[in-house]
């Protein structure tokens, strides 16, 4: 045998079941204990905040965080579209039943064990389908025998507010900064600051959008670390955002971002996708590895 | 900071008259929780003449859907949701009757119009904070609409529910002023 031949994981099988409980447990408890990243940076802009007003609302928010907790209570009555990203193994073999209908049933399970709201309907009819499914799923093949499971109940306020556009290459950075500078300003308080803004450059259109999302998955509070630029630009965009006085639930004040997060990849020589998606100040997702 | 006044429903003029932008409110009594769907069938009820499943007379909507109810407690999590999306059939509601709405973010300038014409008053609540807001709720009653779900209309009785004043009779807006307030001038 070679033995400079990579070694390849052996192909591991992952029963369904699983797949099932850990998405149920991930969003219950999603919805119900707010990360630690999220209090920080509330606790952290407690100190910065100069409004009165603004400071009780952001002393609510951390109170309200607390009593969720101890009270196995949703942090917020929108308990969210189920979002869910799932990072596959390509030497994981799913068995016992279907990848996606596992995670529905998930989804479903959570919703009714975890006394969540239901918050999906029929876009014509709105009519509920009453279980919060269909979840939205996305799927990406990696290396790897393990399936990564990131659950993220998105409220509908915050996904209101939030924007993609084709910019032309022409309006450059700065076209992209007045993007989410304008977005933000527009939300006011519609979307429940302070927010936090995910980004999205490049790619195509939908891409710039899944960018976006995944750029909510990040720490709050950590900067982009692949890209100097990003990083830069993310510090600036914060340092504006805090200057429009919205503040803390729109009442005035300095805090009405806790992040802004850029991801970036490269796009087509005629295009400039931006997609700007707002997430509110329940930022909510977990994660588990089966 | 001002201690908050102490509110009951029903709302009398005087009352609203006498509440201004920016005021820290305690709301009890009675209200209606009714958002998109329920306010598009209320818009289209009042349109074709039919009777309402509440009396909009001095009544105060909540704009919100709660979460479901666990065993042993009174309600689930509960908070406003965005205000704007039931612009469309608020200046017809206040026209109706309709005192206090209360839900979080800008209101357009047709509602802003109303509020002022026929006295009426629109709160704010912060947003996100439902387990909080939650403990406020000492009844809760499904009126009309249960095949909506979490958006059918109920009546709860609230205690002390803290709120602020964003548009009132005058015309003022506390977000508008706030924000300029607040803002860092370049």
């Amino acid at each position: 045998m070679d033995v400079k031949k990579k070694i390849r994981p052996a192909v591991r099988r992952i029963n369904c079941k699983y797949i099932t409980a850990a998405v149920r447990d991930l969003f219950i408890e999603a919805n119900t204990d707010l990360g630690a990243d999220v209090i920080f940076a509330l606790q952290d802009s407690l100190t910065k905040e100069e409004s009165p007003v603004g400071k009780q609302v952001l002393e609510k928010i951390i109170e309200n965080a607390d009593i969720a907790f101890r009270n196995k209570l949703p942090v917020c009555q929108d308990t969210g579209l189920a979002v869910v990203f799932i990072e596959l193994g390509q030497d994981a073999h799913i068995i016992g039943g279907d990848l996606r209908l596992s995670v529905e049933e998930g989804v479903r399970e959570a919703y009714a064990d975890g006394f969540l709201r239901k918050s999906v309907c029929d876009p014509l009819s709105r009519k509920n389908t009453g279980d919060n499914t269909p979840a939205i799923i996305h799927v990406e093949v990696v290396p790897g025998n393990r399936l990564k499971i990131i659950a993220m109940p998105k409220g509908g306020g915050s996904e209101n507010m939030s924007t993609a556009c084709m910019l032309t290459p022409s309006a450059g950075i700065e076209g992209i900064k007045q993007v989410v500078l304008e977005r933000v300003l527009q939300a006011g308080a519609n979307p429940c600051p302070p927010i936090i803004v995910g980004v999205g450059i490049g790619g195509s259109l939908e891409q710039a959008c899944i960018l976006a999302k995944k750029a909510l998955l990040r720490p709050t509070g950590e900067e982009n670390r692949k890209d100097e630029r990003l990083a830069q630009m993310e510090k600036e965009l914060l340092n504006n955002i805090n200057k429009s006085g919205i503040g803390p639930a729109g009442l005035g004040g300095r805090i009405t971002a806790l992040a802004v997060n850029l991801e970036m990849m490269p796009c087509h020589i005629a295009s400039l996708p931006v997609a700007v998606n707002i997430q509110c100040h329940v930022a909510r997702h977990k994660e588990t590895i089966i | 900071m001002k201690t908050p006044r102490q509110i009951k429903t029903p709302l009398t003029d005087e009352v609203i008259t006498s509440l201004n932008a920016g005021d820290m409110v305690l709301l009890s009594g009675q209200i209606y929780t009714a958002r998109d769907v329920a306010h598009r069938r209320l818009y289209e009820a009042l349109d074709k003449g039919d009777a309402l499943p509440i009396d909009l007379k001095t009544a105060v909507i909540f704009y919100a859907a709660p979460t479901p109810t666990p065993p042993g407690r009174i309600i689930g999590s509960v908070g406003p949701t965005t205000s704007y999306r039931m612009d469309a059939f608020t200046p017809r509601l206040i026209e109706s009757g309709l005192r206090g709405m209360i839900g979080k973010g800008d209101r357009s300038q047709e509602v802003k119009a109303a509020i002022k014409k026929y006295k009426a008053v629109y709160f704010g609540a912060i947003g996100g904070i439902a387990a909080l807001t939650s403990q406020c709720i000492r009844k809760v009653e499904l009126v009309a609409y249960e095949e909506l779900g979490p958006e059918a209309i109920r009546k709860i009785t609230i205690v002390d529910m803290p709120l602020i004043v964003v548009n009132d009779v005058r015309g003022n807006d506390i977000y508008y002023t706030a924000r300029n307030r607040w803002r860092v001038k370049c």
